[in-house]
C-alpha cells in the first residue's frame, strides 16, 4: 500500500500528481473464499478489513452490487458519537467512537473528523428532566456529558433562537461528538482491507444462497457462483430481501431517511444540533454547507428518495430554531433506505443458518458504528460466537424480550 | 406526495393520514410457542414489491383501511377497507 503522508504529496507534485497508484485493486472474482461479505458499505468494508487485520483471515471477498460506499454509507450526515442510554449501546458505540479517533492514523487516510461536540435540545421543563437523566447515564457508562443551560447554549451557538415555538430549555452536549468524510471513511478501509488482500469486487448483485442442510455454502450472483465457508450480510435497507433468500424473517422495516445540504454560506455553526421534539438537526460542513436531517419518512420504502411533507417538517423545525437560515437555498436533497428495528438497537450475530451471519437493523444510526461493528462482526465470523461488546445484539432477543430499548439511537424520535 | 385514495372520502394528500404498518397480520392462538408470538409481533414481510398495509384517515372519518402500494415507486395499485381480502394484483408487478 502506497504511504500516504505530506512527503509523499510534495514528491508527488514533482510529477505532476500522475504516479499515484489506485487505492484498491478491482480483482475477478474467485471461485471461493473462506469468508464472502454481502455489500462493500462501511459495516462490510471495516468487517473485512478487521477479519484480515486482527483475526488471520485473508481469503476474503465483499460483494457489492452497486459502487462501495454508494448506499448509506455515502448518504448520511456523517455524525459520530456516543450518546446512549443503555450500558451495552455506551460501551459499543464508545468504542467505535474511539476508533474513529485513532482511524486517521490506524488506516493511513484522512477522515476529517472534526470533534465540534453534539448539542441536543430539550424544549420544556418534563424533556429536560427526562434529559438529565439521559446525560447522568451516559456520564455512568463512562462516556462524556455535560448539562447546558439556555444561557451556556447561546454562547455556544449565538444564532440560535432560544424563543422559538417550543422554547428551548436547555440540553446536554458530548463534546467528543462531531462529524468525519463519510466516503473517505469507506475509501480507507476499501483500500486498508484491499493491501491485506481482501478482494473487493463491485457491479457484482448477489441473487440468491446456496445452503445445504442448513448450512451455507456459497452465493450466487450475476457474475456466476462464489462459494463461502462463512457469508455474512451487511446490506442495511437490503437486510429483510437477503434474509428472505436464506429463509428467515427479520424484524426490521425499511424506510427512506432523506438529508439536504444547503449551498456553502461562512462558518456559524459550532457544533452538530439536534432537537429530539421537534424532529430535526443540523450542522456545517467543512465546505460552509448546512447540513440537515431529521426522522425518517413514514411508510415502507425501498425508493432512496423522500417524500415532501418530512422535508416540510424538517426544514420547518430547523428554522424555527435558526430564523436567520430562511434566505440560505438548498442546494441537494436525497435519501437512503434504512433498516429499522423495533427496539432501534442493530441486528448482529449469528443467523438460523449455520455459518452466515448478519449485520443490520442500523436503522438512522449506522454510520458512527462503522469501526465497532466491523471490529466485532469480524470476530464473531472468525470466532462463530458473538464478540462481548454484542452479545446482546442478537436475534434472539425478539424472542427472549430482552430487548435493548434505546431511544437514544436516532437522537430523533421515529 | 402520495395521494390516497380514502374508501369512505376519496383522494386526499398523503398528509392527511396516518401510517399503520403492514396489513393481515393474524393474531396467533394464545397457546402458540414463544418463536410463534415472536413472529407475530416483530417480523415483517419488509417486501421491495408490492406491500400490503394499513392508513388511518387522521384528518377526515378517522377510519382505518387498506392500501396495496409499491414499494420502490411508491405506486398505489389498489386502496380496500379491513377485513377485505387482498387484491389480485398480477400484473402489478414488484418482486
Amino acid at each position: 500500500m502506497n504511504n500516504y503522508s505530506g512527503f509523499s504529496l510534495i514528491k508527488g507534485a514533482f510529477s505532476k500528481h500522475r504516479h499515484w497508484p489506485k487505492a484498491w485493486r478491482s480483482p475477478e472474482p474467485k471461485k471461493h473464499y473462506d469468508v464472502v461479505i454481502i455489500g462493500a458499505g462501511g459495516q462490510g468494508l471495516a468487517t473485512a478489513y478487521y477479519l484480515a487485520k486482527n483475526n488471520g483471515i485473508k481469503n476474503i471477498a465483499i460483494l457489492e452490487k452497486g459502487y462501495l460506499g454508494g448506499g448509506n454509507t455515502g448518504r448520511n450526515t456523517q455524525v459520530t458519537r456516543s450518546n446512549y442510554f443503555w450500558p451495552q449501546s455506551c460501551a459499543f458505540f464508545d468504542r467505535s467512537l474511539q476508533l474513529y479517533e485513532s482511524m486517521g492514523q490506524d488506516l493511513n487516510f484522512n477522515v476529517m473528523l472534526s470533534q465540534r461536540g453534539i448539542l441536543t435540545l430539550a424544549h420544556s421543563h418534563h424533556e429536560l428532566e427526562g434529559m438529565r437523566r439521559w446525560a447522568n447515564a451516559i456520564r455512568i457508562n463512562n462516556v462524556d456529558s455535560e448539562m447546558m443551560t439556555p444561557a451556556e447554549i447561546k454562547k455556544l451557538e449565538p444564532l440560535i433562537n432560544l424563543d422559538c415555538r417550543f422554547p428551548i430549555h436547555g440540553g446536554f452536549i458530548q463534546r467528543r461528538g462531531g462529524t468525519s468524510r463519510h466516503d473517505a471513511v469507506a475509501w480507507a478501509y476499501a483500500r486498508a482491507a484491499s493491501a491485506l488482500g481482501v478482494d473487493i469486487i463491485q457491479q457484482c448483485e448477489v441473487t440468491g444462497l446456496n445452503i445445504q442442510a442448513g448450512r451455507i455454502t456459497g452465493v450466487e450472483t450475476n457474475r456466476g457462483s462464489i462459494g463461502g465457508d462463512k457469508v455474512s450480510i451487511a446490506v442495511a435497507g437490503h437486510t429483510g430481501v437477503l434474509a428472505k433468500m436464506a429463509g428467515f424473517r427479520v424484524p426490521v422495516t425499511s424506510m427512506s431517511l432523506q438529508a439536504m445540504v444547503s449551498e456553502p454560506i461562512k462558518p456559524c455553526l459550532n457544533t452538530i444540533v439536534l432537537s429530539p421534539i421537534i424532529h430535526a438537526y443540523v450542522s456545517q460542513s467543512d465546505r460552509g454547507e448546512l447540513v440537515i436531517g431529521g426522522g425518517a419518512d413514514v411508510y415502507n420504502s425501498y425508493a432512496q428518495r423522500g417524500g415532501i411533507p418530512m422535508l416540510e417538517e424538517v426544514i420547518a423545525s430547523v428554522l424555527e430554531l435558526y430564523p436567520a437560515f430562511s434566505r440560505v437555498r438548498l442546494m441537494r436533497q436525497w435519501a437512503g433506505t434504512v433498516d429499522v428495528t423495533p427496539d432501534t438497537t442493530p441486528i448482529m450475530g449469528k443467523t438460523p443458518v449455520e455459518n452466515l451471519y448478519i449485520s443490520g437493523g442500523w436503522g438512522t444510526g449506522g454510520y458512527k458504528a462503522i469501526p465497532a461493528g466491523g471490529e466485532t462482526m469480524a470476530y464473531t465470523i472468525a470466532n462463530d460466537r458473538p464478540h462481548p461488546l454484542i452479545e446482546g445484539f442478537g436475534l434472539e432477543r425478539f424472542e427472549t424480550g430482552t430487548f435493548i430499548d434505546e431511544g437514544a439511537a436516532s437522537g430523533v424520535a421515529h | 406526495m402520495l395521494q390516497i385514495s380514502c374508501p369512505y372520502c376519496g383522494c386526499r394528500d398523503e398528509s392527511d393520514f396516518s401510517f399503520g404498518g403492514e396489513s393481515h397480520i393474524t393474531r396467533p392462538s394464545l397457546d402458540s410457542i414463544a418463536a410463534e408470538w415472536s413472529d407475530y409481533l416483530f417480523n415483517r414481510e419488509n417486501p421491495k414489491g408490492i406491500h400490503y398495509e394499513r392508513w388511518v384517515h387522521s384528518y377526515g372519518c378517522g377510519r382505518w383501511f387498506n392500501v396495496a402500494r409499491n414499494t420502490v415507486t411508491h405506486e398505489i395499485h389498489a386502496t380496500y377497507k379491513m377485513g377485505e381480502p387482498k387484491p389480485d394484483l398480477k400484473n402489478g408487478g414488484g418482486s
